[in-house]
């Protein structure tokens, strides 16, 4: 019976030949994350054990992205936590500020992670790793914790839901709107415990940051994993990591007599960008339908578009035009190596001259955390992924979630508005 | 292992930034993380609840975020079972990771009113209101998560299984 590459990708972990949906299989773990916020407890349940040594120090990877530049003592007190811990266990791969950034745009630049493997992270946004062609997702602490034991864990393999592009993508739609309008289809739960496997001629338009967009926002539909099929847009990118990565890498591909769940096809000729509004992301209307929303604030970044691709994108709205007076406009490259980047392009110069101000690589505003929390009432158009009461802040703030163009129109609108109002 | 309790009823999609809001993904500790439980959209919600109350959530209870703060909240706070109509996967794992017992009854739900007394065996999965005197059936929890809850949570079970 055929397969579809998750089924592929978890049989060859479990050592099995076959696997069917629904089947309970205990795999190894080619990658495991944990980050400054779900690290803690996964190391005091780890430590609780009173064992000494992870099952492979080189495997488990240790990022301090979400509360750093530490926002306080508290936040202080976790990264030297995992710091020393790190140490303790000479962990190959750790990431503190000034080497880091967030963790899902830093691992696949690393070339950390390689299409064929099996990764878990304590995050729920390790989907991303499924543009990648990997297994990826996200689980607890106490997951992570028994995997930093044995270098296993169990997974239930789930049913797929096979997604279907057709046209070709406008020219300010990039993956954000094609996710955004698949969760809307789907709905928050619509692909519950399910794989997400996204196909078809559109995807062959988009570039490898699009597709991390869309893998990394296939948890808001409720998915244990979102996955690309690969190609040579696919190779490109990891064959310029492999001298770092060393290791090996398996392309699989989904059988032709694979079963699925259920086909769902999305049309996007034609499409205008998408927005979803508060306090779902299922809960998408295209730009145009937005008349007069106005906003306090915009941000640009995330681990869903703080990829260099999305900065390019913001620049090209804002080159030579300001921003609107009652407007703040935060930018963060995803990573040190995008920040280099972005300002060796000169698009952080672009920005300051638009009136935005740029921070330095944090999950901080996506999550409300810091740098970039709302007061109540106020509304920002933001390029993250989750627009859930309070996400960003107060709990009578809002989050309007759009892709990079849209939110820097927006900027200089002072509005909710289409990048075809001002370009 | 059975549990008693009166209910607090919320809706679908119930957050993690619901349960507890990111500013507290800090704090380990789960009697402090239980004093904010609830906070993003009840912040009075933990002077309630008593020793083994009862949350009845909609459909996908436990959405977005990883952090296992979300069932140590709920459990630091003294709520001894979450009762809705489906869970989101990373909550599911976790609650029972850490000691939260959860069931999946979308009967109960649908009749169920907020402050209802509700008496359960997590065994069996039958769930007595005793307010209204109905009964019903959850859904099966599954046999190996039954053996995590037996051994006192993943840790535990793990430790137990690898000597």
């Amino acid at each position: 019976m055929g397969m579809t590459i998750t089924e592929k990708i978890l049989a060859r972990h479990a050592g099995l030949e076959q696997v069917t949906p629904g089947q309970i299989i205990e795999v190894d773990v080619d990658l495991l994350m944990i980050n400054d916020v779900s690290g803690p407890l996964a190391v005091q349940a780890f430590k609780s054990t009173g064992r000494d040594r992870v099952f492979d120090p080189s495997r488990l990877v240790i990022v301090l992205d979400h509360y750093v530049p530490n926002k306080d003592v508290a936040a202080a007190e976790q990264a030297a936590f995992l710091t020393n811990f790190a140490k303790e266990m000479e962990i190959k791969y750790f990431y503190k500020l000034g080497q880091s950034g967030i963790e899902h745009v830093l691992l696949p630049d690393e070339g950390l992670i390689m299409p064929g493997d099996l990764v878990i992270g304590a995050d729920s946004h390790t989907v991303t790793y499924g543009a990648l062609s990997a297994f990826a997702t996200g689980m607890g602490s106490t997951d992570v914790a028994s995997i930093m034991i044995t270098g296993k864990t169990w997974l239930k393999v789930p049913k797929t839901i096979e997604i279907e592009y057709k046209g070709q993508p406008g020219r300010w739609v990039s993956g954000k709107d094609l996710i955004l309008r698949t969760i809307a289809e789907l709905g928050v739960e619509g692909a519950l415990y399910c794989a997400m496997e996204f196909k078809g001629v559109s995807i062959r338009y988009l570039g490898q940051a699009s597709r991390f967009t869309m893998a990394n926002m296939a948890v808001e539909a409720g998915a244990k994993n979102g996955i690309f099929l690969p190609d040579g847009i696919l190779s490109d990118y990891v064959k310029e990591r492999t001298q770092t990565a060393n290791r090996r890498i398996i392309y699989d591909e989904s059988d032709r007599d694979a079963t699925y769940e259920r086909h769902v096809e999305i049309n996007i000729e034609g499409m205008e960008p998408q927005v979803a509004l508060p306090p779902l992301p299922s809960n998408v209307k295209p730009v145009s339908e937005l008349k007069n929303i106005r906003i306090d604030q915009v941000f640009i970044g995330s681990c869903t578009n703080g990829r260099i691709e999305d900065l390019r994108i913001a620049a090209k709205i804002l080159k030579g035009k300001k921003i609107h007076k009652d407007v703040r406009m935060i930018i963060i490259p995803a990573t040190q190596a995008i920040f280099r980047n972005a300002l060796s392009e000169g698009l952080l110069e672009l920005f300051l001259d638009a009136g935005g101000v740029i921070g330095p690589p944090t999950c901080g505003p996506c999550l409300g955390g810091h740098m970039g929390v709302l007061a109540p009432r106020e509304k920002c158009i933001s390029t993250t992924n989750r627009n859930f009461i309070g996400r960003m802040g107060h709990k009578e703030s809002e989050v309007y979630l759009s892709n990079p163009a849209v939110a820097a129109a927006s900027a200089i609108l002072g509005r909710i508005g289409s990048p075809e109002e001002v370009f | 292992m059975i549990f008693k309790g009166r209910t607090f009823k919320f809706g679908d999609n119930i957050d993690t930034d619901n349960i507890i809001p990111a500013k507290y993904l800090s704090i380990t500790n789960e009697i402090i993380l239980g004093s904010h439980c609830m906070e993003g959209i009840d912040p009075e919600f933990h002077r309630r609840v008593v020793q083994g109350d009862i949350i009845i959530g909609g459909s996908n209870f436990g959405c977005g975020s990883s952090r296992e703060q979300a069932p140590l909240a709920i459990k630091g706070c003294g709520i001894s079972c979450v009762i809705s109509k489906s869970f989101a996967r990373i909550f599911y794992r976790n609650a029972f990771n850490i000691g939260l017992l959860l069931l999946e009854c979308p009967e109960l739900v649908e009749d169920v009113n907020d402050g209802d007394t509700i008496q359960g065996d997590i065994r069996v999965g039958i769930l007595k209101n005793f307010t209204s005197g109905k009964e019903y059936t959850a859904n099966p929890i599954p046999p190996f998560i039954l053996e995590i809850i037996n051994d006192g949570g993943l840790i535990p079970h793990i430790m137990k299984k690898i000597k």
